[in-house]
């Protein structure tokens, strides 16, 4: 499948790995993500910001196949998303869910859905936990973990997977300082090994620090996308400067 | 009412002096019991998780019917396997009614809609906690089915021995299906009630003592299994 | 730790198909009949003492399915059993007469008792007619427990209640209760309310549970309770045990066979009085 899909001629060091084309949602007749059209490209992470509320959570989970649009298209790699292509892909949620198993069986098991062989498994799952620095925690019950523990699992498990593309979906959000900064390490590495990031936030100062390409989202449509540098020096809609200055978007 | 304390008496002479007609009847009714539960899980389990996971026309409808089967008296199942194996009944050809396979039919039938909406219930609210994640990870219905059952196993475990107190515990079914025929298809529970009609109630105490005794034990093992799992699991 | 559950899981499985399949703890490959009969038959314990010798002597099994007599009538009908041994003659001659049955005979009788508290609110006891107790009990609207279960019990009951020229039926649920279950049960009801029931003779010896009831009512020409034996008609079931079957018969109705009838006691006393042979009242 992937073979097929790689030697496409629109596959190129620039071209888009996933095309978001005149996507509408609708929830009790309203559009929550209204008209979008998104291309992602390999390189930089794409930070989806926003106030709550604007779809953000919406949009990523449509780009990963995990919700049908109403009307639109999403691509990947040019084709159709289905169960095929969500393969390729990995997410984060912002409540991590575990399976009631010990942390390394909950790698071991993604990793066995995803029709990895038994003997891969075990190496990729080892080296994945070490990467998240819980090696030492392989055994224990991945649900009686802290908080930051469960969501450094969630993304060893999604790194396992190797994805190219993964989408976080405001991993760190209710997390203390110590796990932030952990995570964040972990989206660094994983970005400067190639994989694409898509990172949903409505923290600033994340979105700082981590920096990429800047798509604000507000009221399930897209105002601005722009180079982080760009966007934070001068946002251009009046929604986006209202939210850095920390005011109430409305 | 003596009988109260005589029954204990009697239960307890009855099982230090090892009567082997005794031991017949337990022995008959863990088998029947013990096989009807098993043949109920092998149907159950697989019909609660294609009810909880599988997206077909008419689910609704077949869940509350077999929500409603849950609540069907034994009598009514007996009598229905009764006339399906008489002889005038379309299986009487196969020469079932009155023997142990009769009983062990009419349990199936009565435990395995509690072990299959159990079971649903319990990949239900599984399924509601990891849908998304195991549909992220790409997995399919067969491979969600098998997170599911084996992530709620310990709920599985208790629906099946939920069916297993209900197998064990009724009489309807197998007093009609089997007859209540002495050394062949005689269970604890026909027993109980033949003493009780010959009005030996002590001996029908002693015997339910000796049931409820039976019905720990069964439960103890199974608890115990899941206790020494679930420390190794974690170890 | 998967590994260990699916073979704890196999080998229970294994074991436990094992013993679906391998058929009952005494189920030997010797040839049986099955005997739909009545509780008070069963309950007596007369089938415990007098079927191991028939089955000594012919290597034949006799199992007994013990119902009421309307049950065990309907269950042979079906052909769900190869002999009929119950105790309600016009039940018996309806069921040769619509074929179902090869041919009756009288095999033994007992009687039927009527007993009640030892207060004996209406005043029966000591009589021998039961008609006349019966109406007796009415008048005084005496709490009575009846079968109400259509068994042989049963319709001797409401024959007695129709030469006593009354209806008990209306007073259902007052005076007149209606258990609607076998012989045994209907005593613990009746003993456990206080009230007067019509029992067989068996049944109430081998009965456990009398608390402190006496038999107010006995021996009138009113009160005999004959059993009667038939075939289930093979012609009407093919899988019908005939030859075993008839082989039953005609111990049950040879000298041996009776003579085992009538050597059944308990507590001293015989339960049962072989007259077979002889159509049988």
């Amino acid at each position: 499948m992937l073979d097929a899909l790689k030697i496409q001629p629109r596959t190129g060091a620039n071209a888009v790995l996933l095309d978001v084309r005149g996507v509408t949602y609708k929830a009790a007749g309203r559009a929550l993500i209204d008209q979008i059209d998104l291309s992602l490209r390999p390189g930089a992470p794409t930070l989806i910001l926003g106030p709550n509320g604007a779809g953000k959570s919406l949009l990523l989970r449509l780009m990963h196949g995990l919700l049908t649009p109403h009307s639109g298209e999403i691509l990947w790699r040019g084709g159709a998303n289905s169960l095929e292509t969500r393969r390729c892909q990995a997410m984060v949620f912002q409540d991590p869910v575990m399976l009631r198993r010990s942390a390394k069986a909950n790698i071991v098991h993604a990793l066995k859905l995803r029709g990895v062989s038994r003997a891969e498994r075990e190496e990729r799952t080892m080296k994945a936990l070490a990467t998240a620095g819980l090696a030492h925690l392989a055994g224990s019950p991945a649900r009686r973990m802290s908080g930051g523990e469960q969501q450094r699992l969630a993304m060893a498990r999604a790194l396992a997977l190797e994805p190219e593309i993964i989408f976080l979906d405001e991993p760190t959000t209710s997390l203390d300082p110590a796990s932030v900064k952990a995570i964040e390490s972990l989206i660094k590495d994983t970005r400067d090994r190639g994989v694409k990031i898509v990172l949903v936030t409505h923290d600033v100062g994340q979105a700082r620090r981590l920096g990429g390409e800047i798509v604000f989202l507000n009221k399930g449509r897209i105002t601005e996308t722009r180079p982080a540098s760009a966007f934070f020096r001068k946002p251009e809609s009046r929604a986006a400067r209202q939210f850095l200055a920390g005011g109430i978007v409305e | 009412m003596s009988d109260f304390s005589s029954a204990f008496s009697k239960a307890f002479q009855l099982l230090i002096s090892g009567d082997a007609a005794l031991l017949e009847i337990i022995m008959l009714s863990l088998q029947v019991s013990l096989s009807a539960v098993l043949l109920a899980t092998l149907i159950g389990l697989p019909l609660g998780s294609i009810l909880a996971v599988g997206r077909f026309p008419g689910r609704t409808a077949v869940a509350a019917g077999v929500n409603a089967l849950m609540g069907l008296p034994p009598v009514v199942v007996g009598l229905a396997v009764y006339m399906l194996l008489s002889n005038a009944g379309p299986l009487g050809v196969l020469e079932l009614l009155y023997t142990p396979t009769a009983l062990i039919i009419a349990q199936t039938l009565l435990v395995a809609p509690i072990i299959a909406a159990l079971a649903r219930q319990a990949a239900e609210d599984l399924l509601e906690e990891y849908d998304e994640q195991l549909r992220s990870l790409g997995a399919g219905k067969l491979q969600t089915i098998s997170t599911l059952m084996w992530d709620g196993r310990y709920r599985l475990l208790t629906a099946i021995l939920a069916g297993f107190g209900r197998a064990i515990a009724e009489v309807g079914a197998v007093m009609i299906v089997g007859g209540n025929i002495n050394h062949v298809t005689r269970t604890m529970t026909t027993a109980i009630a033949l003493e009780t009609s010959k009005g030996d109630l002590a001996l029908a105490l002693a015997l339910g003592i000796i049931l409820l005794g039976i019905a720990f034990a069964v439960n103890a093992a199974l608890m115990s299994l899941r206790g020494t799992a679930e420390r190794a699991a974690h170890a | 730790m998967r590994k260990i559950w699916t073979r704890v899981a196999i080998a229970l499985t294994a074991f436990l198909l094992s013993l679906a399949f391998a058929g009952g703890p005494s189920a030997q490959n010797r040839p049986y009949i099955i005997l739909q009969s009545t509780t008070s038959t069963a309950n007596s314990g007369l089938y415990d003492y007098i079927l191991p010798l028939f089955t000594q002597k012919t290597g034949i099994e006799v199992r007994v399915v013990a119902v009421g007599t309307g049950q065990a009538i309907k269950n042979a009908q079906n052909g769900d059993g190869d002999v009929l041994l119950v105790h309600a003659k016009a039940a018996e001659e309806k069921f040769v007469a619509d074929g179902y049955g090869v041919k009756r005979s009288g095999v033994m009788y007992n009687d039927f008792i009527i007993v009640g508290p030892p207060a004996d609110p209406a005043g029966i006891s000591g009589l021998n007619n039961a008609p006349e107790a019966l109406a007796k009990i009415a008048a005084a609207k005496a709490l009575f427990a009846s079968r109400g279960d259509n068994s042989g019990t049963h319709k001797k009951e409401l024959n007695l209640w129709k030469a006593a020229q009354t209806n008990p039926v209306k007073a259902s649920g007052t005076w007149y209760r209606e258990t609607g279950s076998g012989m045994g049960a209907t005593l613990n009801v009746a003993v456990g309310m206080g009230a007067y029931t019509l029992t067989d003779r068996g049944t109430w010896i081998a009965f456990r549970n009398r608390g402190n009831f006496k038999i107010h009512v006995q021996g009138g020409k009113a009160l005999f309770n004959q059993y009667g034996i038939i075939l289930v008609n093979p012609e009407k079931h093919a899988r019908v045990k005939a030859l075993e079957g008839q082989a039953f018969i005609d111990w049950i109705l040879s000298a041996e066979g009776q003579k085992a009838i009538g050597s059944y006691k308990l507590g001293g006393q015989q339960l049962f009085f072989p007259n077979g042979g002889r159509s049988g009242g």
